[in-house]
This record gives structure tokens, sequence and C-alpha cells, in this order.
């Protein structure tokens, strides 16, 4: 192929090889299969409906950053819901420009099995050049939207606790040393993980174990919230946290369908999973909500529809719907009993990313090498049902490499961020809410008594 | 002149509101209000965190009247107001040392007397 640099999500991950699945369903493609008969220019051709699919994935992945604000500002304290929600937001701004900057070059550049290089920093030699079928801008941009989710995503771990300041330099170094460098393991052609033909379709392990890993490490660095198991903390908006759910699985089919890098029978496959796994984790959790909680609860619905997204990245592109139900039922249970274990602990994984995303991420990375067939993506592998055991135990291999790494660096990047800066507000501070303390603002402020201070006084020359 | 304040049950504000104008009873505040009385704590479950919510929403009337609109007052909310259940509410029944019409500087009874329309 011309371009060494496509940066195949492929075989292991999104997007098997040109010759997959969905390239037979091209048959003008085909050709292109044979060496020598085509040049490879033309092999490289942009393909107008797989890139007009790709520029809507990218602003569905993208809104899912948006959705989760209000997945996890519903759930906190209204004291709070101005800094959880920028936490999410401030990810926009550092992660998207350190991403195009250099971290997509650290993830998709080089030869290395475990990590980058620098040759396209600055977007050098990032243009409108094919990259598989769409342009390579566009490839780097939707590869952005999900570095921008997975360092958001850790911050339901700390909320309400850390300096902002803290917090925009961990995701900022997290992204770039952690999440990027996972990212060139499973989905760069040269990764370790990629070449032991690991499956992560979307970023089970990339995204969630990544992200679920580091937010158990940061939960135990920062230590409870100051009135931990003291006051209980509400969900100050659970309409919110439904519109961030919704938000989340609306924005999936970008993510999970997207991930075929292509418009045709591989995005169909991850967009009808994504819709029938989270359906049955949410019926699932409904019921043993109705047994462990009397009620179905909306925090509870929420959850497992999260949940249930989680499980079935890995595996979209690889399973068969019914195997994609499976999947998403069996999913609800580690998840559900690890956050009602989480509640009553000492771990103050606040808004239990952990349960969510980093069990619910290992649970689907295992059941992806046990669903996994080839007759429905052919640049895929069979699993365990399909006769091939070993493929759980690459999943698992993967899963505890992605796991351990994340935790460590996590550790260290929150150790160095300490000793420079500090992490938590100085004494009680943040019991008076982290609205006020961080940013200053208030989310519901009522404006009585508020007086407007003139441009005099501030200046200290209204005193004469 | 007397300041009948009453705690009630919220979803029982229509019918005391409701009796209240029957009785010819105006001019009121009314104040959310969380408070506790005596009643089985409810539970909520967020999470597989379990709350007792030791609190629970109540609403204040407050309500100026002359003398002869005190057992009126006391009577209407009274009946508009039970259920039976514990957590029905008290009505307090407090002296009042003067009361000042603020748009007409009008004093005492006559300042809790409906403006004749």
């Amino acid at each position: 192929m011309a371009h060494t640099i496509r940066p195949s999500r492929a075989g292991g991950g999104r997007w098997p090889l040109l010759s997959g699945a969905i390239r037979l369903a091209l048959p003008g493609l085909l050709l292109l299969a044979a060496p020598g008969l085509a040049s490879a220019q033309e092999a490289a051709a942009i393909n107008g409906a797989d890139t007009a699919w790709m520029l809507i994935s990218t602003a569905l992945v993208l809104f899912m950053t948006a959705g989760l604000a209000f997945f996890y500002g519903g759930l906190v304290p209204s004291k709070n819901v101005l800094n959880t929600m920028m936490m999410s937001f401030i990810a926009f701004g550092f992660g998207g420009l350190l991403w195009a900057v250099v971290g997509y070059s650290i993830a998709f550049g080089g030869s290395s099995p475990y990590i980058g290089d620098v040759s396209m920093a600055f977007l050098s030699g990032v243009g409108l050049e094919a990259s598989g079928t769409i342009p390579h801008i566009l490839f780097m941009a939707y590869q952005g939207t999900f570095a921008i989710i997975t360092a958001a995503l850790i911050s339901g771990a700390i909320i309400g606790r850390m300096k902002f300041g803290a917090y925009v330099a961990f995701i900022s170094i997290w992204g770039l040393v952690v999440y990027a460098p996972v990212a060139h393991w499973v989905w760069n052609a040269n990764g370790w993980a990629f070449q032991m033909a690991a499956l992560d379709f979307a970023g089970g392990a990339v995204v969630h174990v990544n992200a679920g890993a580091a937010a158990l490490a940061a939960a135990i660095v920062l230590g409870p919230r100051a009135d931990y198991h003291r006051r209980a903390m509400l969900p100050h908006n659970v309409p919110f946290v439904l519109l961030g759910a919704g938000i989340l699985w609306f924005g999936w089919m970008g993510f999970n369908g997207g991930s075929a890098l292509s418009s045709g029978t591989l995005s169909a496959l991850g967009v009808v999973n994504t819709l029938v796994a989270p359906a049955a984790t949410l019926v699932v959790w409904s019921l043993l909500d109705v047994i462990f909680a009397k009620h179905m609860t909306a925090v509870g619905a929420a959850t497992g529809i999260v949940v249930g997204l989680v499980a079935v990245t890995p595996a979209a592109g690889f399973v068969s719907p019914m195997s994609a139900m499976a999947i998403g039922a069996i999913a609800a249970f580690p998840s559900f009993f690890v956050l009602r274990w989480r509640a009553k602990s000492r771990l103050d994984d606040s808004l239990d990313v952990f349960a969510a995303h980093g069990i619910g991420g290992i649970t689907g990375a295992l059941l992806t090498g046990v669903f996994a067939t080839t007759a429905l993506n052919a640049a895929g592998q069979d699993g365990l049902l399909y006769g091939n055991p070993g493929q759980v135990v690459k999943q698992l291999i993967v899963v505890a490499v992605v796991f351990v790494y994340s935790a460590v660096l996590t550790v260290v990047i929150l150790k160095i961020v300490q000793a420079v800066a500090g992490l938590r507000p100085a004494g009680d501070l943040e019991r008076k809410g982290m609205d006020v303390l961080a940013h200053s603002e208030e989310a519901y402020a009522s404006g009585e008594g508020a007086i407007l201070i003139q441009d005099e006084e501030l200046n200290g020359s209204a005193v004469k | 002149m007397k300041l009948i304040k009453a705690i009630i049950r919220p979803e029982k504000l229509s019918d005391v509101l409701r009796a209240l104008y029957q009785a010819e009873v105006r001019g009121l505040t009314v104040t959310r209000v969380h408070g506790h009385g005596g009643e089985t704590e409810a539970v909520e479950t967020y999470r597989g965190m379990s709350v007792k919510m030791e609190l629970v929403e109540k609403v204040v009337l407050d309500i100026g009247v002359s003398e002869p609109f005190v057992d009126v007052t006391v009577k209407a909310v009274m009946n508009a107001a039970r259920t039976g259940e514990v957590g029905d509410g008290k009505i307090f029944v407090l002296p009042v040392e003067a009361v000042h019409r603020i748009r007409t500087a009008e004093r005492d009874t006559a300042a809790v007397t409906p403006v004749a329309s």
C-alpha cells in the first residue's frame, strides 16, 4: 500500500485490512486486493460514502463528551456541578489541541510496537490524502474525539475535590503518556497488541479499561472527599443524568459504527450491536434494581445503559447481534455488584468510573474473545465459541497490560503534579463546593442580593 | 389580631387554599420548607447507596387575621389538611403586637380586613 502511514486500526482493531468483509461488499474494489492490477494510488482513493459517514461519526463522538458532562453533572451536588461539567468540557480544549499537535503522531506514527514517534507532530504530512478510504485529516480528527472523551471519563473518580489546574495538567500529560501509546499498541498496525491479533473494535481496552484503571488509581491517590461516608452525596439533577445517558447512546452509534472507518456492512453491524447490547443490559440492570433496591431507579437505568455501551465497544464489529445481546446482558452483573460493593467501601471513586468503565470494559474485552466470529468480519478472529479458545487469552493479556500500565502511570503523573502544584484544595475548602472555589461561579445563582461592582471600585481608585 | 402559622403537607396545599377561600379568609403567605414531624423516614436508593430522608417537604402558611376569624381559619386548615397519618402538621396561633398595611398605612384590625371590592 502506498500510504505506509495509513493508520490501520484494522485487523485487530477497527478495520480490518482492506480485504475485510466490508470490502467484499463493494465489488468494484475487489480488484484492488490483487497486487499489481490497479495502481496503489487508486487503491487509496477516497470514497464519498465512507467519508460522509466518518464526518458524521466524528461529530457524534465529539457530542459524547458533552453528554458525559451532563451524565456526571447530574450525579453530583449542585455546589459541584459546574466544576464537574467543566472537567469534561476542558478536555475539548487541552485534549483536542494536544492530540492534533503531537498526540496523534505518538499514537499512529512510527513503526515501533510500543510507541509512535513525532513524525506527524503539528500535523506534518497529515493532509487531504487518503487514509484507507477517507481523508487522512478526518481520520486524525475522528481519533481525536476518542482521546478527548477518554481523558474526560477519568474525572468521575475525583469530582468535588481536585484543584482544577492540577486536573488540567493531569489529563494533558495523561493523554500523551498513557492514551496515545495504548492506542498505538492496539490500533496501529505495528503495535504489539495489534500484531498478536487481539480484538478491540472501538476501544474497550484503549478507552474504557484505560480510563477505568486511571480512575481507580486517581481515586486512591487523591483519597476520599472530606465528608465521605459522613454525608450522603445525592444526585442534584437526575434528569441531567438521563439526558447524558441518552446523548452518550446517540453518540456511541458513531463511536462503534464509525470504528468501521467505512460506510457499509461493517458500520451497520456496529450500529445494530450498539442498539441491542445496551438494551439487554438495561433490562437485566432494571431487574437487578428491582431485586436489590426494590424499584427500577432512573439513575440505575442510566448507569445500565452506559455499562452496556462500554461492554459492546470492543465487540461491536466482530460479533452477531444475538451475541451482542448476550454480552450486554452478562455485563450487567459484574458492574452492578462492584458498584454496590464500592458504595460501602473506602474507595471514593465518586461516580463509579471503575465499576462502569473498568469492569464493563474488561467484561466486554474478554467476551469479545468468546463471541467473535469471522463469519461476520473476515478480518477479525474466531472466539472461544467458534473454536479458538486462545483468543480469550490474548484479550486477557491486552486488558491486563493496559490496566497495569494506565494505573501505574496515572499514579506517577499525579505524584509529579502533586509535588509541583498540589492536588487538593487546602483544608476543608472543598466542602463549600468546587464551583465557587475553582471557577468563581454558581450554577444556579438567583442574582438576589448581587450588587454590581463598578470598575473604579475594582481598581481601588474609588476609595478616594 | 393573631398570626396563624400552619405547617402542612405540600400535597394538601390546594385543598387548604380552597377551604380558606370558602371561609372568606384572604391574605396569606406560603413558604416551602423542610421539616420533621415524627413520621417514618422515606428511604431513597442511588446506585446501591440507601439514604434515609430525615427531612420531608412541608409548606408553611402565614395568615394574619382579626379575632373573629381565628377559629374559622384554624377549623378550615385543620379539616382540609388532615389525612389522619403522622406528619399532617401543626397550627400555631401567635399574638400580634401591631399590623400595618403598607399601601394605606391602616393599622391593626383595619389592616387585616380584606378590601371591599
